[in-house]
């Protein structure tokens, strides 16, 4: 395609009244109201449905909802999440559950927030919750452990408890 | 020995070094840099004898754009095959033979005794009007031929710069 | 000996004005740059950020000099960013800061060397920051910043030849070069910029100064578009920071050449401020407003860089070449006939 180039008059040619007109429009920017976010004391909106770390939750009777699966860690992109399966406590109220992870390993290093592992998840256990920034002074600290996951977690408000009464 | 004898002998001895490292290097960069530094050196010496105007035009010129045209040139050039040349017989005799013509000329020159310019005038105002009231006022013919045989040279320059076009 | 001292005292006193100005310039693009895209800018160091100049020198210094494997010429890789930065701060010392200071009993000048040629000098000297460009991009021994530096030698040579001509019906008004006689003659007539004749020389060479201090419209060397950061790429840490400071050391000497020659120098056009200092404090006061000139004009490259996209070159070489040096040549003979007929002298 040939594209017509528009036939410009001489002081569209002469290039200045065009730089005035830019060089006016930044100055005009500079006594305007800042859109600056000053970050650490002021925290951005958080909407609905958002996003963050994968963490963990617990049912409304204190009850570890996960169940040791294993989705999660096969579904996950990046490979981040790792699960040790271990058994319930004999004569625990739960106990007919049969299984919980003796351990739940995120690598917050890796993880890249898509959010597969709570669509994948059978039990809804795990949710993308609200904390964004997650960061630490060491590639150890990155390593999120199931009592950390559990405590950011918190206990999910919600009818779904399918083994309670089994 | 005052202050400008010393500041004399250094910029002199400076300039030698120099000049023998413009011979001596064997990347023609760096040959270029050493040629840059004469320059300075000598600029310096001007500066020395109060003319100014002299030594400002001889880095302005020499320096400031004779010079960074050669690096251009040097630069698109292939460096690599004038880096591996062979020192040739012939060059190394005719190259004694106009150093020893030279230095015998130099030598034959400064046997004469040393006389102060005619009607110089301590006063030169920077070296500017020495420059120029000859230039513009007794030489005016010759200056404005050397202009035009300039002008000739460049004409042919962009003459035969562009046949190869056709 | 007491010539020598006065003049290091002015050196290092120079230096030391010069650097902390080229420091908060620095400051003031990120501030300015901020404000125009609704941002805040730095304001974290200090109040208002206004240590942040001594925080980046910090940075800077700490940094790992890094040293890519390819470079085979270090002295010349060396080199670079260091004939980047001298020419610069060399070039301040031909330019009159002030008119003179009435100190421990003497007049002392405010200019390090006042030399008869001293715009010739300033041109010369500043012709030199081409070298720190062309030599970093051959020595980095790497495609960008050799594009970089081929650019930019192209780029500077030309648009030398536009500054130092667009600058001579100046010269021809007051017939001398010496840039303290060019402040002396505006106190006693008026400013440069006040006669209508000499406009387009000052509208190309202020052009002309935003091409040869290679910054936006015409920073094509450092193009990060296509040339990642050009001539600069390989460079790191300290020997960064050379050029970094030396482009702002150039923009700062550009600014007081043009103050010095259309906006008169240090001076003001009313008394006390249009005639050498008899006091201290106004000597002080002169060198107050020389910066505070200065200030605008940086003001001014910064306000455009940020307003206005990059050229392509072949327009770069194009203005330079086919529309400034005609033009200038044709300002120089129209300046002289206006001087020959009403006589500017």
């Amino acid at each position: 395609m040939l594209v017509q180039r528009p036939k410009l008059t001489f002081w569209e040619r002469l290039y200045l009244p065009q730089v005035l007109q830019g060089l006016w429009q930044t100055l005009s920017h500079i006594p305007r109201k800042k859109f600056t976010r000053q970050y650490p004391e002021e925290k951005p909106p958080l909407y609905g449905k958002y996003r963050g770390a994968p963490e963990l939750v617990r049912d409304p009777d204190g009850r570890v909802k996960c169940v040791a699966c294993q989705l999660c860690e096969f579904v996950c992109p990046p490979k981040a999440i790792r699960v040790v399966p271990g058994f319930r406590k004999e004569g625990a109220s739960d106990a007919s559950v049969e299984k919980e992870p003796s351990d739940f390993i995120i690598n917050m290093n890796r993880c890249i927030f898509c959010g597969f592992c709570e669509e994948v998840c059978p039990e809804e256990a795990i949710f993308l919750l609200r904390d964004f920034s997650v960061s630490g002074y060491s590639r150890e600290e990155m390593q999120f452990h199931k009592d950390k996951l559990l405590e950011l977690g918190g206990v999910r408000e919600d009818k779904i408890q399918k083994w309670k009464n089994k | 020995m005052t202050f400008l004898d010393t500041l004399f002998w250094f910029l002199s001895i400076a300039m030698l070094l120099s000049g023998v490292g413009v011979i001596a290097s064997r990347s023609p960069v760096t040959s270029a840099m050493f040629l840059v530094m004469l320059f300075v050196f000598m600029a310096g010496l001007f500066a020395l004898l109060e003319a100014f105007f002299l030594a400002a035009i001889q880095v302005l010129v020499y320096a400031g754009a004779v010079m960074v045209l050669f690096l251009f040139v040097i630069m698109l050039l292939d460096v690599r095959a004038s880096q591996q040349r062979r020192v040739k017989l012939l060059a190394v005799f005719g190259g004694v033979a106009v150093a020893g013509a030279l230095a015998w000329e130099l030598i034959l020159i400064l046997q004469q005794p040393v006389r102060p310019l005619a009607g110089s005038d301590t006063n030169l105002h920077g070296g500017l009007e020495a420059v120029v009231k000859p230039l513009f006022a007794n030489y005016m013919l010759p200056f404005e031929v050397t202009a035009l045989l300039l002008l000739v040279a460049m004409v042919g320059v962009v003459l035969l710069s562009k046949r190869d076009m056709e | 000996m007491e010539f020598v001292v006065i003049t290091m005292a002015k050196i290092a006193v120079m230096l030391g004005v010069l650097l902390t100005v080229v420091a908060y310039t620095v400051w003031l693009e990120r501030k300015v740059c901020a404000w125009m895209q609704d941002r805040v800018g730095p304001n974290r160091v200090g109040p208002f950020g206004l240590l942040q100049p001594l925080a980046d020198g910090l940075k800077m210094m700490l940094k790992e000099d890094v040293l890519p494997r390819h470079i085979t010429d270090k002295a010349l890789y060396t080199l670079g960013p260091l004939m980047a930065m001298v020419p610069a701060l060399v070039t301040a010392g031909a330019i009159p800061w002030g008119s003179q200071l009435p100190l421990f009993g003497r007049q002392i000048q405010c200019v390090v060397a006042n030399l008869n040629a001293a715009v010739l000098v300033v041109f010369a000297t500043s012709s030199f920051a081409v070298y720190g460009i062309v030599l970093a991009g051959w020595a980095s021994n790497s495609k960008y910043p050799f594009l970089g530096g081929v650019r930019s030698s192209a780029q500077m040579i030309s648009y030398e030849v536009c500054l130092a001509l667009s600058v001579v019906p100046v010269f021809m008004q007051i017939g001398s070069l010496s840039l303290c006689h060019m402040v002396e003659y505006q106190t006693h007539h008026t400013w440069m910029i006040f006669m209508p004749w000499q406009w387009p020389s000052f509208l190309i060479f202020i052009i002309s100064a935003f091409a040869e201090t290679n910054r936006t419209p015409f920073d094509l060397p450092e193009a990060e578009q296509e040339l990642v950061a050009g001539y600069n790429t390989e460079y790191s840490s300290m020997k960064f920071s050379m050029f970094f400071l030396g482009e702002y050391a150039a923009m700062f000497v550009m600014s007081a050449m043009m103050v010095t020659l259309f906006f008169g120098g240090w001076s003001l056009p009313f008394a006390p401020f249009n005639r050498p200092a008899t006091t201290l404090w106004i000597g002080l006061a002169h060198v107050a407003i020389f910066l505070a000139k200065i200030l605008v004009f940086l003001f001014l490259y910064i306000w455009i860089r940020w307003t206005i996209p990059r050229v392509r070159y072949d327009q770069l070489m194009a203005l330079g070449w086919k529309i400034f040096i005609p033009l200038t040549i044709v300002n120089i003979v129209f300046v002289g006939i206006v001087l020959a007929l009403w006589g500017g002298r």
